[in-house]
């Protein structure tokens, strides 16, 4: 009992100390558990521990976000949300809408946040008009990679309209090559139908279609001749795709099985690690077409109680989006700094290139969120677009049933 | 007081459980039910909106493909495994040599997780890996198994798996059965002169019908909750074509932020198990009241 006693005693006395001087306080939510991306992570504590915060880590794999949302979910509910969640997109502006993020526009105006993030991304950190979540980095999700060896003994060039793309990769299959490398997975399937999309309609209508979601859009013609693409490229991919997962798909065209890959800027990673160097084993380019397909990932402040961790959430806000975090993390994960202020002499000639055209692309309003990666739409009417998506393509349906069942499913997913 | 302990214990100990019975089962049911009829998006909210939610899910394609899935799924397994299992059930009744050997080795998948099942069934059926390219390899060039990737098809790679895993537990149970019957009528029967079959199919059958009742139910339920199953061979794909209302309910729940839309098909789905599991439970009671 007395042992009991002195314990309880000590613990009130290490919280009281600890709230007086307001020690900053910190409890991150994130799924970033695989090898380069907890590595990441890590780099961010050591920041945070080195300006004198506690970090609480609270790593929760699995589902690609799901469990990690789940736990949020139960948090909330609870009343005792983390201080920062990993999320992203409209997810932001969703759960602003249940009432439970907290504002962090005076760190964001004392950072000049503002001036250094290009508009459209700077949008979604944004919760009517007051700053309730971070950029970290910024992925492009249009990307087609190539096997430069490949590409040269068949005498191909990178394609820059669908047609090209098309009359190559019969030259590749006439030539015993799989033109198009795919993993059969619902969000592979929509990865590549919003890259044709931009490509075939452009950055207006993809704005209209994917982003507004206007049914005069998504029952045009123009998005029929996007359905007919998809059936071309189903042509050009083996017959054992589905379920394949993506960096199973990167490794064929690693190994010459196949010539391109449509696939965010993380696939990268794969070929580097397999010490491939861009530009002259694989070659990467933004997929036919204009415009810039984005999916920015983001730390979400919630409200929390307490000077400790308000002070916490107001540091670790700092140091997301300064240039020193910014840097390294990215150079860790293979994307590119959401800031565009920072100096890319360390990063590879693919990031260079992304980094570029996001500047070009934010400046003529081309800069657009990606729909499959849960940048442009909400759960649910993303959700029903994909299952169009991927069941057209795994199926024989015909384009205008398929931009019918489009337009329905948009049209029951409010 | 000690009387009064006496008379009282069995409630006393039985009251937590029942509590608690009462509150995680029926209290959810009764939440689930309420959450399906507002619109509830990332978290749960009450207000009362009618049946949106359920017109959705009848309007929802994707639904469609589940419920027709379910209906394929599950009368494929339940009479494919329960016949399979009667089968080797009576083949195993001959009077054998290791039959404990043998009836083990038939047992065992029942002892693998579903998810174990998926995978390993995932690999036989992989056309560039499995059976397909196997049989390739022998010099077969033309022969086609591509059931794991074919859209129309891919569901009945489901069934495969569920019925190897499944049918040596129902041969079990109606190897248990067949022992139960009385060795007297039967000996009867083969001093009458009756061929064997007939002693199976007017003697034995009939008098295992209880037998068949609970395997029957047994394996219903495996059909309407399967999950992991799917999502270890499939994952629901291709496209959605393999979706069954577990992963229609779990996509909608926990990766789409629908939960309205996931609560309504909970609903239909507990709906599905009432229309099976009462008219068994009122034949039960019925039978004990006589």
């Amino acid at each position: 009992m007395k042992r009991f006693a002195f314990a309880t005693v000590s613990t009130l006395a290490v919280a009281a100390g600890s709230s007086a001087v307001a020690e900053p306080q910190a409890e991150v939510l994130h799924w970033w558990t695989s090898g380069g991306e907890a590595k990441s992570v890590a780099v961010l504590q050591e920041e945070f521990a080195s300006n004198g915060g506690t970090w609480t880590d609270m790593p929760v794999a699995g589902g690609g976000g799901d469990a990690a949302m789940t736990a949020l979910r139960a948090r909330v509910l609870a009343g005792n949300a983390p201080t920062a969640v990993q999320l992203k997109g409209p997810a932001i502006q969703e759960w602003y809408e249940e009432g439970v993020l907290a504002d962090i526009s005076n760190v964001a105006e004392a950072e000049g946040w503002a001036e250094v993030l290009p508009a459209s991304i700077a949008g979604h950190m944004k919760c009517e008009g007051t700053w309730c979540a971070a950029p970290v980095n910024v992925h492009r999700i249009d990307w087609i990679w190539a096997n430069a060896d490949v590409l040269a003994a068949n005498g191909i060039e990178m394609p820059k309209t669908w047609d090209e793309f098309n009359a190559a990769a019969e030259k590749l299959q006439a030539a015993g090559v799989i033109p198009l490398a795919h993993g059969g997975q619902a969000w592979q399937d929509a990865t590549v139908f919003e890259a044709v999309v931009m490509g075939i309609g452009g950055p207006e209508f993809y704005q209209k279609a994917l982003v507004d979601l206007d049914p005069e859009a998504l029952t045009s013609d123009t998005m029929v001749q996007v359905f007919d693409q998809m059936r071309t490229l189903r042509g050009y991919v083996d017959e054992n795709f589905s379920g394949r997962d993506w960096n199973l798909a990167t490794a064929m065209v690693m190994n010459g099985e196949a010539a391109f890959q449509i696939m965010g800027d993380w696939a990268k990673g794969e070929f580097l690690a397999a010490g491939k160097k861009p530009g002259e084993d694989f070659l990467c380019a933004s997929t036919p077409g204009d415009g810039y397909l984005y999916n920015v990932d983001s730390f979400a402040m919630f409200d929390v109680d307490g000077d400790d961790k308000r002070a916490g959430q107001e540091l670790l806000a700092k140091l997301i989006v300064a240039p020193n975090f910014q840097e390294v993390f990215n150079l860790n994960k293979g994307s590119i700094p959401a800031r565009t202020d920072v100096a890319l002499d360390k990063f590879d000639i693919c990031a260079q290139i992304s980094a570029e055209d996001m500047g070009s692309t934010s400046a003529n309003g081309s800069l657009l969120p990606s729909y499959a990666h849960g940048m442009a739409l909400r759960g649910s009417q993303a959700g029903a677009i994909t299952d169009v998506v991927t069941a057209h393509f795994n199926s024989d349906i015909s384009s205008q049933d398929a931009v019918q069942q489009l337009a329905d499913a948009v049209a029951n997913s409010y | 007081m000690s009387e009064w302990l006496e008379n009282h214990l069995p409630k006393v100990v039985l009251a937590p459980s029942f509590i608690a019975v009462l509150i995680f089962v029926y209290g959810f049911i009764g939440w689930t039910a309420w959450v399906s009829l507002t619109r509830s998006k990332l978290l749960p909210k009450y207000e009362i909106k009618g049946f949106i939610q359920y017109e959705r899910l009848f309007d929802s394609p994707r639904w469609d493909t589940a419920i027709n899935n379910l209906y394929i799924f599950g009368a494929l397994f339940i009479v494919i495994a329960m016949v399979l299992g009667l089968l080797l059930a009576i083949l195993l009744d001959q009077k054998i040599r290791v039959e404990g050997a043998i009836r083990t080795i038939y047992l065992y998948p029942m002892a693998l997780s579903m998810i174990v099942t998926g995978t390993a069934w995932k690999w036989i059926l992989n056309p560039g890996l499995g059976i397909e390219s196997m049989v390739q390899g022998w010099g077969f060039p033309n022969f086609e198994f591509d059931w794991l990737v074919n859209p129309d098809y891919a569901i009945y790679t489901i069934v495969i798996a569920a019925i190897w895993q499944s049918s040596g537990f129902v041969m079990a149970l109606f190897l248990a059965g067949l022992r139960s019957v009385d060795g007297e009528i039967i000996k009867a029967a083969q001093v009458d002169g009756i061929p064997t079959w007939r002693i199976y199919t007017a003697i034995i059958i009939p008098s295992m019908a209880p037998i068949f009742l609970s395997a029957f139910i047994v394996l219903a339920h495996l059909a309407i909750k399967s999950f992991d199953l799917v999502i270890a061979l499939t994952g629901g794909g291709p496209g959605y074509a393999t979706d069954l209302p577990a992963t229609y309910m779990y996509a909608m729940a926990f990766s789409r932020g629908d939960i309205g839309q996931a609560a309504s098909s909970a609903m239909i789905m507990m709906l599905v198990v009432f229309a099976i599991v009462v008219p068994y439970l009122y034949s039960e009671l019925r039978a004990k009241n006589d």
